[in-house]
């Protein structure tokens, strides 16, 4: 997506662009470059929306349909200049696609993709029956773009700018992706509860790509209607949307030049196919749909991540992300005061029907300790720790962090206020660098919004977030994998990654289940070291953990879990010899 | 509004429904099974109408050349993926089910078809030639991507919609057909006299769900369906052939598919785009039921041919906006009775 690729995909756009200016070039190849780059714009938007997002949406042909309209109906009947409507275009869509995002991105699972189906479908004949649209007709007489004095009807003069347009796409989408904002939409895929806990406000990251994927197509529509000089609703159907998520797929949904691709080789096959097959076959009219079918299942087949990936091997790879270790640092929380009451959990139960996971438990953590939490598979420990950062909410009891109730929270207020945790089942995004995916961690230490990100007025902020990413990485010992992408670590990396990336949060209660699994024995000694230097400067630590030695030897304090109940609590010492602590784990000691 | 009007649109909405529903619930059977949102299942239906009107007019139906090729192609493939390197015993099955099998019963069809045999054995051919294609385009399709995600094998259902659409028009054409009802003649019902037709829609769509309930409910591969549907993993676990209950749910979808045909030919002309639109309703009603309850997805899809047929009446240009947006504050409701998603496993 960046560097050397990213170069060879500006070049292959900047082709595109300059291609018209040759005279030689036939019109028809013009006119199919205009409307490849027409349909880029959209696809782009939808490897946001899809590919990186993971919100899949057959609709998006409905908002090209609103660019597309706008300046329609204010050129003919109220005499705009085409200019003069780009601005009003974009606002109906995007606060068309706003209102339509509150309500879509809401939804959950396979009903997100089927809500975008029913708006795709409702929003065609809706166009389709206004009077004030045309009806099925449409509306023609649509004034060209003028620069100037110089209107462009010729498609070669057209062509620029729908080209310079994609350029512009394309350079803003990777600016989003590589940004704070884009690592939090990056994040949005299989769900992203995970993201809440470091602070990221998934809704409106889903909300800010469905409306920007929005805006691109809204752009699209807007140039298109005035390259077409007339408009009817049948381009801006649900067969159109779905042309645009092929197109997505086949060029590589998770890339924003596959968009480019998809859009590329899409059009070019419909335009061939109805070229060709005639002549090959007698009465071929009706064969390109059933060779396009074909070819697209056998696509998927063959590549199931789409073209642009596997075009993308052929090039150098692409150079890793820079790390500016002089950046200024992040501003830190003060230190817990030593011994201070930091957790307060008070007759805590959680109840799923009839199950009671955690029952009446109570204890506390204090500044700058380690609290171990140790108990049999079942006890209640992980949900414990969802009951603590907010992943779920107690059934009854309280729970106090720093003197204030938060267990009615959501999680991104608690990581708010400095509590930061690991999972039991790794919650790595796996094609994000080591490097990106903790940088999530800083999500909350550097607030910087997604337009400054877009035109890149983020890069003094994102070299400090990066640069504590970094630095966080190097303290797990993690820092020779930096670059690699997450789901390449072997589980014991992994688990160190993650408590790299809640350390970015800079903590003042760190909660980690299980960090030790999946280590070696030099490794955990590594670990261990570390867990003891960050209580020495005041963080207070919850540990769950199956090793005991390693639990023995670094906590405080332990709490003893079993079938959701306290069975009990004290000193390392004093817990390895009480009885019923070594009846739950063994069964009686007879 | 007169009664009498009230009863004419609940006898159209009824009738549109209960093939909606046989749609909705193949639809809601496949995607358990398979994972697959099967938007291609309209095809189905036309194919079965324009089959049956073949054989009405005593032609040979395209459908069966298309069987006899998707059979070929599907043994080609299998010969390839194995390298020729297959056991005698799976040889003979390819050979026997995916060649031999179609290239009889185009035999068959074009000895039988002139003598015009009448409606139940025109019936039986038609499904003996579209059921086999459920599996056959499941083992093209989607066998290769069965552990892709839900997206992908959504994208090359698309894909079998405008490849069966396209296959539909070379074999059939652009005209659309209308086949004889099953039974002739009306029945008066208070003000209004009913169609035959009608009563037979509903009695053969009864007669199909009750099957189902008990091919789900009574037999081993009903039950092996289910288990496929609750965990794929486990089900395999356990000892079912994923890839066989596939085929059985695809089979199942064909077969539905065909006989909505076979109700629907003489109700309104059905030519080879038909069934798109009438399949993405069946679509709307497994939606509604969350793509889950069969009973739900039935009652979803009476309400959609209520809705449809009353708002034909009122406003009949926007009948489209109306039926389709009918889902919107359906999946918000879902959404939220869902709660907070976990993290899904990303698949």
């Amino acid at each position: 997506m960046r560097a050397s690729p990213r170069l060879v995909g500006l070049v292959v756009i900047a082709l595109m662009a300059v291609a018209p200016l040759l005279p030689f070039t036939p019109d028809f190849w013009v006119t199919l470059a205009g409307y490849i780059g027409l349909a880029s714009l959209v696809a782009i938007g939808l490897v946001l929306l899809t590919g990186v997002g993971g919100m899949t949406s057959f609709g998006q042909a409905a908002f090209v349909g609103f660019g597309a309209y706008t300046t329609a109906v204010l050129t003919t009947t109220f005499g705009f200049s085409p200019w003069a409507t780009l601005p009003v275009s974009l606002l109906t869509t995007g606060l068309v696609a706003l209102a339509i995002g509150l309500v879509t991105v809401r939804l959950s699972g396979h009903f997100l993709p089927l809500g975008t189906i029913a708006w795709g479908i409702s929003f065609f004949y809706l166009f389709g029956n206004l009077a004030v649209l045309g009806g099925y007709d449409g509306i023609s007489g649509i004034p060209p773009i003028a620069i100037g004095p110089w209107a462009l009807i010729d498609s070669r003069a057209v062509d620029y700018l729908i080209w310079l347009a994609v350029l512009i796409a394309v350079v803003l989408s990777d600016n989003l992706l590589d940004s704070r904002m884009g690592r939090a939409i990056r994040a949005l895929r299989g769900g992203g509860a995970f993201a809440e806990s470091f602070g990221v406000d998934t809704a409106q990251a889903k909300l800010v790509v469905f409306v920007y994927a929005g805006l691109l197509a809204g752009l699209s529509g807007w140039l298109y209607a005035h390259v077409q000089r007339s408009v009817s609703p049948s381009p801006f159907g649900l067969g159109a949307g779905i042309e645009y998520l092929i197109m997505a797929v086949l060029g590589g949904s998770g890339y924003v030049l596959g968009g480019v691709v998809g859009a590329a080789v899409v059009a070019v096959f419909n335009d061939q196919l109805q070229n060709w097959l005639p002549k090959l076959m007698e009465g071929g009219g009706n064969l390109d749909a059933i060779v396009f079918g074909i070819l697209l299942i056998a696509a998927l087949q063959l590549a199931r991540s789409g073209l642009w990936p596997a075009l993308r091997k052929l090039g150098p790879p692409a150079a890793p992300k820079a790390v500016d270790l002089t950046a200024p640092p992040l501003p830190k929380r003060p230190a817990n005061a030593k011994g201070a009451p930091l957790l307060e959990v008070t007759g805590v139960s959680k109840r799923f029907g009839g199950l009671v996971a955690v029952n009446e438990v109570s204890f506390s953590v204090r500044g700058g300790e380690i609290v171990g939490l140790i108990g049999p598979n079942g006890a209640g420990k992980s949900t414990t720790f969802n009951l603590l950062t907010g992943v779920a909410s107690a059934s009854s009891g309280e729970i106090r962090f720093r003197g204030e109730r938060i267990d009615r929270l959501p999680a991104r207020k608690i990581a708010e206020r400095g509590i930061a945790r690991t999972f039991q089942h790794v919650r790595l995004v796996p094609g994000m660098t080591v490097l990106e995916n903790v940088a999530i961690g800083a999500h909350l230490r550097a607030r910087v919004g997604a337009l400054s990100s877009l035109v890149r007025l983020d890069r003094a902020r994102e070299a400090e977030i990066i640069a504590e990413a970094a630095r966080q990485i190097e303290r797990v010992g993690l820092a020779e994998h930096m670059h690699k992408a997450a789901g390449s670590l072997a589980l014991g990396q992994a688990r160190l990654a993650e408590i790299a990336r809640a350390l970015c949060l800079d903590p003042a209660l760190l909660l980690l289940d299980e960090p030790a699994a999946g280590l070696r024995f030099a490794e955990k000694k590594e670990l261990a070291a570390l867990l003891d230097r960050l209580r020495a400067e005041g963080m207070s630590l919850l540990l769950v953990e199956h090793d005991m030695d390693f639990v023995m030897q670094l906590t405080d304090h332990i709490v003893v879990l079993d079938f959701g109940l306290k069975i009990a609590e004290g000193a390392p010492k004093a817990i390895a010899e009480s009885p019923a602590v070594l009846e739950a784990y063994l069964g009686g000691v007879a | 509004m007169s009664p009498t009007i009230l009863l004419f649109l609940a006898q159209d909405g009824v009738m549109n429904g209960a093939v909606y529903a046989l749609l909705g619930v193949t639809l809601v059977l496949v995607f358990t099974v398979t994972r697959v949102i099967f938007v291609a299942q309209g095809e189905f239906v036309a194919w079965g109408a324009l089959t049956m009107a073949a054989l009405e007019n005593g032609a040979l139906p395209g459908t069966a050349k298309l069987l006899v090729g998707l059979g070929l192609a599907a043994a080609a493939v299998d010969l390839l993926r194995a390298r020729g390197r297959l056991p005698a015993r799976r040889l003979a099955l390819i050979a026997a089910r995916d060649v031999v099998f179609p290239l009889a019963l185009i035999g068959l069809t074009s000895w039988v078809a002139p003598q015009k045999p009448g409606m139940s054995v025109e019936i039986a051919l038609t499904l003996a030639l579209i059921v086999p294609m459920g599996p056959l385009v499941y083992r093209l399709a989607f066998q290769p991507l069965a552990d892709a995600s839900v997206l992908i094998l959504f994208i090359a259902a698309i894909g079998v919609h405008l490849a069966m659409t396209g296959l539909g028009l070379a074999v059939f054409g652009a005209e659309g057909s209308r086949i004889a009802p099953m039974l002739e003649g009306v029945v008066p019902v208070g003000p209004i006299v009913v169609k035959m037709q009608s009563v037979a829609v509903l009695a053969v769509t009864g007669a199909v769900m009750a099957s189902l309930f008990v091919f789900f409910e009574r037999t081993l591969i009903g039950k092996a369906l289910r288990a496929t549907a609750v965990n794929r993993l486990g089900a395999r676990l356990v000892g079912v052939r994923v890839d066989g209950t596939a085929r059985t749910a695809f089979a199942l979808a064909a077969g539905i598919g065909a006989v909505s045909g076979v109700l629907i030919g003489p109700l309104t002309t059905v030519a080879y785009d038909t069934g798109f639109l009438v399949g993405l309703k069946g679509f709307v009603a497994a939606i509604i039921a969350g793509l889950a309850s069969y009973p739900l997805t039935a009652l979803a899809a009476l309400a959609i041919g209520l809705l449809e047929s009353t708002s034909a009446f009122f406003a009949s240009a926007f009948k489209e906006v109306i039926v389709f947006s009918i889902i919107i504050p359906f999946l918000l409701w879902r959404s939220y009775a869902a709660g907070a998603p976990a993290d899904e496993e990303e698949e």
